[in-house]
């Protein structure tokens, strides 16, 4: 390749798109583009786990002999064909290992796909690889992988948010133009917030969780993770839908939600400020971005009302009482025998409770043994009414305040994270500080709405990015897209560009480089 | 509400078959007081008058047809197992032999 050709991972998935429709590269060149950066970058990055390269190359070359040989066939290809796609490691795979960021799973291959995974695959998608996350994606830092952290592409000494990290880190270090995430309580859109990158949790139920390792069934949720608001519209109209295989999946058909992404507008739109949900706790960076976000909507001929939904200080500990509850009950099945891990004593009778004892002693890492056994507690007897009860009241509390808020305005309006990305280690051993990071995404998920981060600009007081969140009622997805798309292109106006051109290359020239461009033979 | 001691913890890691070792038990038994104490406040949120939510978006009578869908072959649903015999899963002894 010449010094001239366009770098063809920088380029968002709508634009590859576009070049590979009209033949102007091939799906073999976008997918080794993606894998070259991979081979480039995520050494420093690790937001991998696995990398499919033989697989995707495959994919990417059966989608060019398509393409090439015209007619029917080539007519029907999936507009992303031939587009790379990155997965997170909670979601199965035919052919890759998934392990959830597990030692419980190290090395386990799934005998079947995911849903969405089939999709992708329908598409003719090729799948660049699996990526880190917080063991079965508990936790807001990737920190709790038990294959290490993955780093923060704007600084590796700092968090990508988590659980998805990898996921977002993939898409902000141009290893990747799409990704897939899981949001059970922000996993999706912190990451997103904190990389500068767009991250969606659709409406429950609105994208299929069959195959999706499950953490907390009532709240867990795939969605798609990209660099834009119309990338991640193409890809959540990819993977949405009913799916027969998973009973909580809506039967509602799929809104054009592409076409919401492109025709964005937002005048005469109400967005509604949620009190409850910026100010006090929040960095100020994050509150000036927000600010001005705001500015921009109005300009562009929102009314902007403030509305308040006085339970939401309920949500978070609520969510430490449901989602511990339900994973608990999730996580029985790493019992040594059917899947993974299997260890034993190393002493006494081999007695199943006992090899399934010391199994989940060396398998699961600290952050899941603290759940599952704070789940225990909240379910058992005595506590239960107390709990895991009042916690279920307070989701229609949440519930109904939500409902109120839509009632007032089309769309509601947050920070998406309080606070821009932490150091690696600095909240590792205070898990209450952790929890903290998703005090503004939990709701969501509560109630079961949609929600979309995208960047926001960067804090000032660290050039860090900030995350803007908007919510919609359930089933109106399309309206994130329409004002996420408005106010995506108002930025980058401001910014002369995608916030991402600011972010440090990630592979500045040092010598042995400068020594290889120069065409030094070895 | 109670707090949580440590024989708490070590009653419900028995309960969740999860072996802990003395120091991890107090460990454990630290962090979580913290974290019982932070969601305390959700048991007085809600008056008896207010109905629990177990599911965010309900869906009634979900059913498909009965008839055979996709099933895996006994070497698919094998593939993962850490032991397996004769085309099963191997379990170690259901009883202590004491």
């Amino acid at each position: 390749m010449t010094e001239t050709t366009p770098e063809l991972f920088r380029l968002s998935a709508a634009a590859l798109a576009e070049k590979l429709a009209a033949r102007e590269v091939t799906a073999v060149e976008v997918t080794q583009a993606h894998l070259d950066r991979i081979a480039a970058v995520d050494g420093k990055v690790h937001a991998f786990l696995h990398v499919n390269a033989e697989e995707a190359l495959a994919v990417a070359a059966e989608v060019d002999a398509i393409r090439a040989a015209g007619g029917a066939a080539a007519e029907e290809l999936h507009v992303l064909a031939g587009v790379p796609i990155a997965v997170k490691d909670l979601i199965v795979t035919i052919g890759q290992p998934t392990t959830a960021g597990s030692k419980i799973l190290e090395g386990w291959h799934s005998p079947y796909d995911a849903t969405v995974v089939e999709r992708l695959r329908a598409a003719k998608m090729p799948i660049l690889g699996k990526t880190n996350l917080d063991e079965f994606a508990m936790g807001s830092s990737t920190e709790h992988s038990a294959f290490g952290p993955t780093h923060n592409p704007w600084d590796l000494d700092r968090i990508p948010g988590g659980s998805g990290g990898g996921s977002a880190a993939a898409v902000a270090a141009f290893e990747a133009p799409l990704a897939l995430g899981t949001d059970t309580g922000g996993s999706i859109r912190q990451p997103g917030a904190v990389t500068g990158t767009v991250g969606v949790k659709p409406t429950y139920g609105g994208v299929s969780r069959y195959g999706a390792i499950a953490m907390a069934s009532s709240l867990d949720q795939i969605g798609p993770v990209s660099r834009t608001v119309l990338d991640s519209a193409l890809l959540h109209q990819v993977i949405g839908g009913h799916d027969p295989r998973d009973s909580t999946s809506l039967p509602d058909p799929l809104e054009d939600l592409v076409a919401a992404a492109r025709t964005g507008n937002v005048e005469g739109m109400k967005i509604g400020i949620i009190k409850e949900l910026h100010g006090e706790g929040y960095q100020a960076g994050v509150e000036n971005r927000f600010n001005e976000a705001l500015e921009l909507l109005k300009g562009a001929g929102a009314e902007i009302v403030e509305v308040s939904c006085p339970n939401f200080k309920y949500a978070l500990g609520a969510y430490y009482l449901i989602m511990p509850s339900e994973a608990s009950s999730n996580l029985a099945k790493f019992d040594g025998v059917r899947f993974g891990l299997r260890v034993l004593p190393e002493e006494g009778p081999l007695t199943i409770e006992r090899v399934m004892g010391a199994t989940r002693a060396a398998g699961f890492g600290d952050e899941v043994k603290r759940r599952i056994i704070l789940g225990t507690y909240a379910l058992s007897a005595g506590y239960y009414d107390a709990y895991y009860g009042s916690a279920q009241k307070v989701r229609t509390l949440i519930q109904r305040d939500f409902d109120a808020a839509f009632a007032q305005a089309d769309v509601l309006i947050s920070p998406t994270a309080p606070t821009t990305a932490f150091k690696l280690g600095e909240k590792l051993n205070d898990p209450l500080a952790m929890y903290l990071n998703d005090v503004a995404t939990i709701p969501a998920n509560m109630a079961g709405v949609p929600g979309l981060s995208l960047p926001g600009g960067l804090a000032d007081e660290d050039g860090l990015p900030v995350g803007v969140q908007l919510l919609a009622p359930a089933r109106q997805d399309a309206r994130l897209y329409r004002v996420g798309a408005v106010l995506e292109s108002l930025l980058e106006a401001q910014w002369g560009g995608p916030l991402l051109d600011k972010a440090p290359s990630l592979t500045a020239p040092s010598l042995n480089d400068t020594v290889a461009s120069h065409g030094g033979s070895h | 509400m109670a707090a949580i001691n440590r024989d708490d913890v070590a009653h419900l890691a028995r309960l969740a078959h999860i072996e802990m070792s003395a120091e991890e038990l107090d460990r454990m038994a630290g962090e979580l007081a913290v974290i019982v104490d932070s969601v305390k406040s959700v048991s007085e949120a809600a008056g008896d008058d207010v109905p629990a939510t177990s599911h965010p978006i309900p869906l009634t009578n979900v059913f498909r047809e009965d008839v055979v869908g996709h099933t895996f072959t006994a070497e698919q649903a094998l593939s993962g197992a850490p032991d397996a015999y004769e085309g099963r899963f191997k379990v170690p002894a259901i009883l202590d032999e004491d």
